[in-house]
């Protein structure tokens, strides 16, 4: 039994009887559909600035990217102008393979050790993939929500809903994204449970927000395929809290606000934890600086001053020995 | 041959497997062989760093400050504020695990706080506990500890495991980079006074004499003249270096090393040759300087100032004897810090002249701000424009292959230049699997001042995967020699290809350079600078070559 994990869903279950007791014992509506949802979106845009903001206010002393191809040299030597950027374009184009397409993922191995002392590397895709698809679905997700705080709903959502549900299994369609989202997360557990090594890395604050992205998604499909529940109700609510009105409409059910609330918590848990590599990725200075710091200076701000050794203290120290062996000198004695 | 299967052994012993205790109830044992001794007392006064002492890594007072848990907090707080690279590593972490098993020290030796995201984590837990809300509120379920001194001894124990490779940052979705919380984790340890030897004392050395070993003026020079002998011996040409002598072209600065063992010192030879030629065909002189006699930059394994102190000296030597650009020597960690931070700390470089090459017209438009070139990219472009008189029959002996060394590799890019050159005078060239090379590939194990002999164990451990696709390629290609540009690498991979791979020896570029150089003059060679004889131009270089007996370790 691993105390991490364990720790993790009790957590996310405790949350979930929260919610459904609150509202559905207690008739918290107000704290759980109004106070929280509020409390919680600034949490998270204030925390999330704040973090950036700390970021941003060190400095960046040396320009250190990882050059991961071939350095622009000799004019007749191919560079490699994404992996190994000179130039401000090549880091944009760099920077684009890495937070749309995880680039660095990309190159994942798994390294073997085989009989007759063999090492092989094997290409290990499924981590990049299941990435792919867990961000990609998450964000669809979250945007497919947007109809609810939009009216009237914009073309290109209902054209993104139409893309979504392409598989027609009854009514209401089937939403690919919710689908792959829930394996996808389910993936990422299980590899964190079944690689010894990652298992051994993980901690229980890497369960907890995976445990709560499988519970928002589930309650979310339970809604919407199982329960049905009242969307005309959800809207109302929804463009109540964007519009600074919040209305609570009879009838939405415990299901609905233990949704929101696991939400809520997400928002408020992210600008405090790792989640926040969101932002990082973008100010990572081993990925967003050009390798051109020979033909560029880069300014330290903090350039410190040392003490130095210098050329006339060396020579007063060998001077004798360095005239005996024919080397020149600035002073004689 | 029992060494042989000795290694095998050794092999079969490793487990990547790590045990059921959770990492923070894991005691860390201080095991012999995998770790060095610690610095000398005189070695860190002479640098003005704080707390020099005698203390035993293996004994439990380690002698620290008083209030050493302040000093690392301060030190802590303060590389927060002036790294943006440290706070971001330390928050942004997911903990995916890409990075496990990249990581050649983890390879080698199984230890689960060897795989680059546990190494990091070790900070990472003190940083939560003492800088972020999470970790105050969550503590040990959000991985946060207190510092203790087991968890300060863990620190010295594998931050001194790590070689600032730099293969894990490659692979990271965020571009962490464990060699940089390593140097920041070393920049602490050296706060009190926690450094290795094999670093220190070469530092100080540095610092007063010039170069790693301590080599002063007069004795550096008398190794230089003992080269110009063997050259003439085995090629009937005197070569003439020149010592630090004003108004030549050209300063030439590699790691001194080179001029102390074998096989480096036939790389040594090679430049000495090489400037020679460029002397008598082109005029081009080219000079050394006893005071700026060391490439290499073991500060940068101490503190960002001490690499700063010792960098220093190349600019100034160049500034005083008014040289055009500064040409620089085969060395992995030594361009690391000529190509990533040198213009930065010492720069601007405006007494110099943008680098051009005088010989070919070439201008070296990437080295214009730092205005020191390698010497590799330099005698690329002399090939390439037909500058040098070759014969790569002459190395058909060998069937070569070559290192990247970590440092070029991930700090430059420095890839086709050397294969260019490589496959300009050998005959023979077979990469090794592309798993292993260019911005893949793997370290000596013996890189960032664990080149030391009382880690043995540690680096021959490190250098399992390197060696092991060494060994695919002699097994595949009969591949011979291990080429390489890194001063470390000829010093550690002889024994280590002792150890894994014992058909296969060691060699820089320039040593092959020279070998197939036709110098103006020359006698009719029958022995290369080894001493070895050179092959007839009929012979199979499989029958031909017989690697010379290994001599231990």
């Amino acid at each position: 039994m691993n105390v991490n994990y364990m720790f993790s869903l009790l957590a996310v279950v405790v949350l979930i009887l929260l919610a459904y007791v609150g509202v559905e014992g207690a008739g918290l509506q107000v704290l759980f559909g109004v106070i929280i949802p509020y409390i919680a979106v600034f949490i998270f845009i204030a925390g999330f600035v704040y973090r950036v903001m700390d970021w941003v206010r060190s400095p960046v002393p040396f320009r250190i990217p990882s050059t991961c191809g071939q350095q622009k040299s000799l004019p007749w030597i191919k560079e490699n102008k994404i992996d190994n950027p000179s130039t401000a374009g090549g880091v944009i184009v760099r920077m684009i393979f890495e937070i749309l397409f995880f680039r660095s993922l990309f190159r994942n191995t798994s390294c073997r050790l085989n009989e007759g002392a063999k090492i092989t590397y094997v290409w290990e895709k499924w981590l990049w993939l299941a990435a792919l698809a867990f961000h990609y679905s998450f964000l669809t997700v979250l945007i497919r929500h947007l109809r609810f705080f939009l009216e009237p709903v914009p073309v290109c959502l209902q054209l993104l809903e139409k893309v979504d549900s392409f598989f027609q299994l009854g009514l209401p369609g089937l939403f690919l994204s919710g689908v792959v989202l829930l394996a996808a997360v389910i993936f990422l557990f299980l590899r964190r449970i079944y690689i010894p090594q990652v298992r051994y890395i993980s901690l229980a604050s890497d369960f907890f927000p995976l445990f709560l992205i499988i519970s928002i998604a589930i309650t979310g499909i339970f809604m919407r395929y199982f329960t049905k529940v009242d969307i005309v109700g959800i809207k109302e609510f929804a463009m109540g809290l964007v519009t600074l009105h919040p209305t609570i409409p009879d009838g939405l059910g415990g299901l609905f606000y233990v949704h929101l609330f696991l939400v809520s918590v997400l928002f408020v848990y992210f600008p405090f934890s790792k989640l926040m590599h969101m932002g990082g990725v973008f100010l990572s200075p081993t990925r967003n600086l050009p390798n051109n710091n020979r033909a560029e200076r880069h300014i330290n701000p903090w350039n410190p001053s040392v003490k130095l050794h210098t050329y006339q203290e060396y020579e007063d120290d060998f001077r004798e020995k360095m005239i005996e062996a024919g080397l020149p000198v600035e002073k004689e004695s | 041959m029992s060494e042989r299967l000795k290694s095998d052994e050794d092999f079969s012993k490793i487990d990547l497997n790590p045990s059921k205790t959770g990492w923070m109830d894991t005691p860390t044992v201080i095991k012999d062989g995998m770790f060095c001794f610690a610095a000398k007392p005189q070695s860190v006064k002479t640098l003005d760093l704080p707390y020099s002492r005698e203390w035993n890594p293996k004994h439990d007072d380690w002698k620290l400050p008083e209030n050493w848990k302040e000093i690392i907090y301060e030190g802590m707080r303060d590389r927060l504020d002036r790294f943006r690279t440290f706070k971001i590593f330390m928050d942004i972490c997911v903990r995916c695990g890409a990075c496990a098993d990249k990581c050649h020290f983890f390879i080698g030796t199984g230890d689960p706080k060897n795989m680059p995201v546990l190494r990091a984590e070790l900070i990472r837990s003190v940083y939560k506990n003492d800088f972020t809300t999470f970790g105050k509120i969550f503590g040990k379920l959000g991985g946060a500890r207190p510092l203790t001194l087991d968890v300060l001894k863990e620190w010295w124990y594998y931050f001194f495991q790590c070689s600032e490779c730099r293969r894990c940052s490659v692979f990271c979705p965020y571009g962490i980079d464990t060699a940089e919380i390593t140097i920041i984790g070393r920049e602490l340890l050296n706060l009190l006074g926690l450094n290795i030897d094999w670093i220190a004392t070469p530092v100080s050395n540095c610092y007063m004499t010039g170069n790693h070993m301590g080599i002063q003026p007069h004795a550096f020079v008398g190794m230089l003249e003992f080269f110009v002998d063997d050259i003439e011996e085995c090629t009937g040409v005197r070569v003439n270096p020149t010592f630090n002598k004003k108004g030549a072209d050209i300063l030439f600065v590699t790691p001194s090393g080179d001029v102390f063992g074998d096989p480096g010192t036939y790389t040594c030879m090679g430049y000495m040759i090489l400037f020679h030629y460029l002397k008598e065909k082109y005029g081009l002189e080219v000079t050394w300087s006893t005071y700026a006699s060391e490439g290499g930059n073991f500060g940068l394994f101490t503190s960002n100032e001490v690499m700063k102190r010792l960098n220093s000296k190349m600019y100034a030597e160049a500034k005083r004897l008014g040289v055009k650009w500064i040409l620089g020597g085969e060395c992995g960690h030594m361009w690391r810090v000529i190509n990533q931070y040198m213009g930065t700390m010492n720069g601007p470089a405006d007494f110099l002249e943008e680098p051009v090459n005088p010989i070919t017209g070439t201008k070296f438009e990437n080295a214009k701000s730092t205005k020191m070139v390698h010497i590799v990219e330099f005698t690329a472009d002399l090939i390439k424009h037909g500058k040098l008189d070759l014969d790569p029959s002459r190395n058909d002996n060998l069937k070569v292959t070559f290192h990247d060394s970590c440092n070029p590799a991930r700090g430059m890019g420095f890839f086709e230049e050397p294969r260019y050159v490589i496959k300009n005078v050998c005959n023979n060239y077979y990469d090794m699997p592309r798993n292993c090379i260019k911005e893949q590939t793997f370290c000596c194990g013996s890189g960032s001042g664990l080149n030391a002999s009382e880690d043995m164990e540690l680096r021959l451990a490190g250098g399992l995967p390197r060696a092991n696709a060494v060994k695919y390629v002699n097994e595949k290609h009969g591949v011979n020699m291990l080429a390489c540009i890194c001063a470390i690498d000829r010093a550690v991979l002889p024994p280590l290809m002792g150890y894994w791979v014992p058909e296969v020896d060691v060699t820089g570029i320039h040593e092959l350079v020279t070998n197939a150089l036709i110098i103006p003059g020359e006698k009719e060679k029958t022995v290369n600078l080894r001493g070895e004889d050179i092959p007839d131009k009929e012979s199979d270089p499989d029958e031909y070559y017989v690697r010379p007996a290994f001599s231990g370790r």
